[in-house]
């Protein structure tokens, strides 16, 4: 199992490597370093001094990928790409384009959006399991049926319908929870509950007759009529072999979703007014801050691999005959 | 002067092809008999009636031309602003601008102005420039006028339904008699759920006549903030909905499929490169490289002013490279499915003879592996429409969708997000928003589910209540 981490991790390298040549080659195929400097300088009246002395400044004064006029192993460290990607590997994301400390800035912004989508995602699947078990177990009856129905109307609705309505009705017309905003320790409370249920209310239409479908297919298979040919109680026999089976390709499934809640949670920080990461970057796409860009889709990166790591490590759990190697 | 946007053209071809191969597979049982299941399905049926009078809405509005507005020394001199042929056919909703929000079949103003009389000064709500604009005294003639409108068009709806009610009953009759016909189709006994579809399309008719004739004399959603009709501007966002929804799988399905089955059915370093390829791009999260492609091109569009000549043109491109865009992060999916599909039937035994036979890769690709995946990226493609359209709203919200001038459910919502927070509150974009997009991703999806239980036998055989077969981890 050590052995196929490691392995794993190896093998990461070249993806991040490749994730990095990916968002260099969007940034500056229309981009140019000079165009950079003019925006951060101000567009008008710049001086090309200055905007040398900015490019120095910011390491953008060499090439992009690689350097003609050096030749070995320097042909390709003495460019902007190497130097600027090397470091990621060390988690050193360096200063944004404005000198504020970008690790720094991570650090106090990953609180408040882990508030947001770790309850969303860990509420969220319990209530998808749980939704999708009720279904199962009822299967073929009007309480299926309609619960079908119900899920597919849910999934069609936008999720930006989901926030403005949730918070129209919770904060603006009852107001039990203030509308927006963000403050730190257990106060936080009353800001985060809105936006966690709300993630957990607009996921759980395609969430749980996906589960229903996954349930009802392992409802289907021999050992399931073994059991209750056995005289296993029809409880027995769903809770306790039906749902551990049907968590492998669950558990699958919720790898998928670990990258999507870096998305959910970009525009509920911004609908609730969250300093967290994805307000961070959204702002820095807009100011066209590369340094942070980067950076952002660099984590990401790593989350989502690590995040396929773990799905391997909890099939081993939830299905003992898996091994790795 | 005729204008075929990029959209336009790619919508068409695909249309096109739809019509092609909708010839070619009803001569062939085995291509249309998955279709007659979907056929068979009661809810894929009701919501195909809705997503076809929605796709007509589209297909009308992706006519484009530029009016004429002078001949100055024998030239036609063109308007810069590029129409649709279903822009002429509501012209009067889309000419019925107002100053500022007014609310639905609202004949005053929505706040209160200034107005200088004959008392001096004094705060009205103003009459409004075209809704019920030929009331003598709204407040007692408005809603008999409202309602004997509505009555008339109604009627109007129902002569339209059973003139092509007759024309339905009459092609199915095959000289077997119309009234015996009639009650066959009402009575829900033909193998296609006839009376099921009449009925949605009754009930469509009964909703679309009225709205239509009252939308020349009244505002039945309202106006926005700068006066625009939000019926006018809701019934616009449907083509960029379904532009989106199926160009952008239309871009991305040639990779998908070609990449997918290299990998899978040619394996080797091709397969570690694709595979390479699909988990690195996979790994990047999506909004993030939606976004910064998004804004890439924006610079690029910003940067080469002159290559447009009109605004409908730049918001055209900038949505033919949002569909690419999202094309490219979505294609990973389709690819890796297809690339497992393909791994598995290159084990089977018909593959092995073909190659025993010594029949050429190329041909073994097109004629016994393509034919079989089909079902896959039929399934994904019809699968993924609703979530396209969902995700165009999200991305124009953000900021990283369509072009600002472009009208579009997220636009919609976007400019109208504020407006729950007035006082009193302004609710009719979103609800004119919510209304037309659920309709379109919720028949989206009610179909999408009726050609995936006609298409993918594994679901069909679970639904039969016989155990499925245990499939390989």
């Amino acid at each position: 199992m050590i052995a196929y981490l490691i392995r794993r991790l190896l093998y990461a390298v070249p993806i991040l490597v490749g994730v990095n040549l990916l968002t260099f080659a969007l940034f500056f195929v229309v981009n140019t370093p000079d165009d950079m400097a003019r925006i951060q300088l101000g567009i008008k009246r710049v001086t090309p001094d200055a905007i040398h002395s900015w490019k120095v400044a910011h390491g953008y004064d060499k090439p992009l990928f690689y350097n003609p006029r050096e030749s070995g192993a320097k042909f390709f460290t003495d460019t902007i790409f190497f130097e600027k990607s090397v470091p990621m590997f060390r988690f050193e994301f360096g200063r944004s384009d404005d000198g504020r400390d970008i690790a720094q800035e991570i650090e106090s912004r990953a609180g408040p959006s882990l508030e947001i989508a770790l309850p969303v995602f860990v509420i969220g699947m319990m209530a998808n399991v749980s939704f999708a078990l009720m279904m199962a177990f009822f299967r073929a009856t009007l309480v299926d049926v309609w619960g079908v129905v119900l899920c597919v109307a849910a999934m069609s609705i936008s999720s930006l319908f989901y926030i403005i309505g949730g918070q129209f009705l919770v904060a603006k017309l009852w107001h039990w929870v203030p509308i927006s905003g963000f403050e730190a320790g257990t106060s936080s409370l009353k800001f985060v509950i809105l936006p966690v249920i709300i993630g957990v209310a607009s996921g759980l239409g395609s969430g749980a007759r996906w589960y229903r479908t996954i349930f009802l297919e392992e409802v289907g298979r021999d050992y399931v009529r073994t059991a209750k040919a056995k005289g296993i109680s029809e409880i027995r026999v769903f809770f306790h072999h039906v749902l551990r089976n049907g968590l492998i390709p669950i558990l699958t499934g919720a790898v998928v979703i670990i990258p999507s809640l870096f998305m959910g949670s970009l525009i509920m920080e911004s609908f609730f007014g969250i300093p967290g990461l994805g307000s961070y970057t959204l702002d820095a796409i807009n100011s066209q801050d590369f340094a942070i860009v980067r950076s952002m889709v660099f984590i990401g990166s790593v989350l989502y691999i690590i995040g396929l790591m773990l799905t391997d490590i909890s099939y081993t759990l939830a299905d003992p005959r898996i091994r790795l190697q | 002067m005729v204008v075929i946007l990029w959209t336009d053209g790619l919508v068409f071809l695909l249309l096109g092809l739809i019509l092609v191969f909708a010839a070619f597979a009803s001569r062939r049982p085995h291509l249309s008999l998955p279709w007659r299941r979907v056929g068979q399905s009661r809810s894929g049926m009701i919501s195909a009636v809705i997503l076809i009078c929605l796709i007509s809405v589209g297909l009308l509005d992706s006519f484009h031309f530029r009016p004429q507005i002078a001949i100055d020394k024998g030239k036609l001199v063109y308007s810069v602003e590029v129409l649709s042929a279903f822009d002429a056919l509501v012209k009067t909703m889309r000419d019925h601008t107002e100053r500022t929000y007014s609310s639905p079949f609202s004949a005053y103003a929505f706040s209160k102005e200034t107005v200088a009389g004959a008392g001096g000064q004094s705060r009205v709500y103003p009459r409004l420039r075209y809704g019920g604009a030929d009331l003598v005294d709204p407040d007692k003639e408005r809603i008999p006028d409202i309602l004997r409108r509505s009555f008339v068009a109604a009627l109007e709806g129902i002569g339209a339904w059973a003139l092509l009610a007759g024309i339905l009953v009459i092609s199915l009759s095959r000289g077997k008699g119309f009234i015996g016909t009639a009650s066959t189709v009402l009575g829900g006994k033909t193998e296609i759920p006839w009376n099921a579809m009449l009925g949605t399309l009754l009930a469509i008719f009964l909703v679309a006549f009225p709205a239509f004739a009252l939308s020349s004399h009244y505002h039945v959603f309202g106006t926005d903030k700068v006066g625009q009709d939000v019926f006018y501007l809701a019934l616009k966002s449907i083509r960029t909905g379904l532009v989106i929804g199926t160009l952008t799988t239309l871009v991305m399905l040639p990779f998908a499929i070609f990449l997918g089955i290299m990998a899978g059915y040619l394996g080797g370093w091709l397969d570690d490169v694709i595979q390479y390829l699909y988990t690195m791009l996979n790994s990047i999260p999506a909004v993030l490289l939606i976004a910064a492609s998004v804004l890439m091109m924006q610079v690029y569009i910003d940067a080469h002013p002159a290559l447009f000549e009109t605004m409908a043109e730049r918001a055209d491109l900038r949505l033919i490279f949002l569909c690419m865009i999202l094309g490219m992060t979505s294609w990973t999916g389709l690819c890796r499915l297809l690339r497992g599909e393909a791994l598995k039937l290159r084990e089977m035994e018909y593959i092995l003879a073909a190659q025993a036979f010594g029949v050429s890769r190329l041909r073994i690709v097109t004629r016994h592996i393509l034919p079989n995946v089909m079902h896959i990226v039929l399934i994904s493609v019809v699968m993924e429409f609703s979530s396209l359209v969902l995700a165009e709203a999200v991305l124009s919200y953000v900021g990283v969708g369509v072009d600002p001038s472009m009208i579009s459910f997220g636009t919609m919502i976007n400019s109208a997000r504020l407006e729950m927070a007035r006082e009193p509150m302004v609710w009719w974009p979103l609800a004119a928003a919510f209304v037309f997009m659920f309709a379109m991703v919720l028949s989206a999806n009610l179909f999408a589910d009726a050609v995936r239980d006609a298409f993918d036998p594994r679901t069909r055989v679970a639904s039969r209540r016989i155990l499925p077969e245990r499939d390989e981890a």
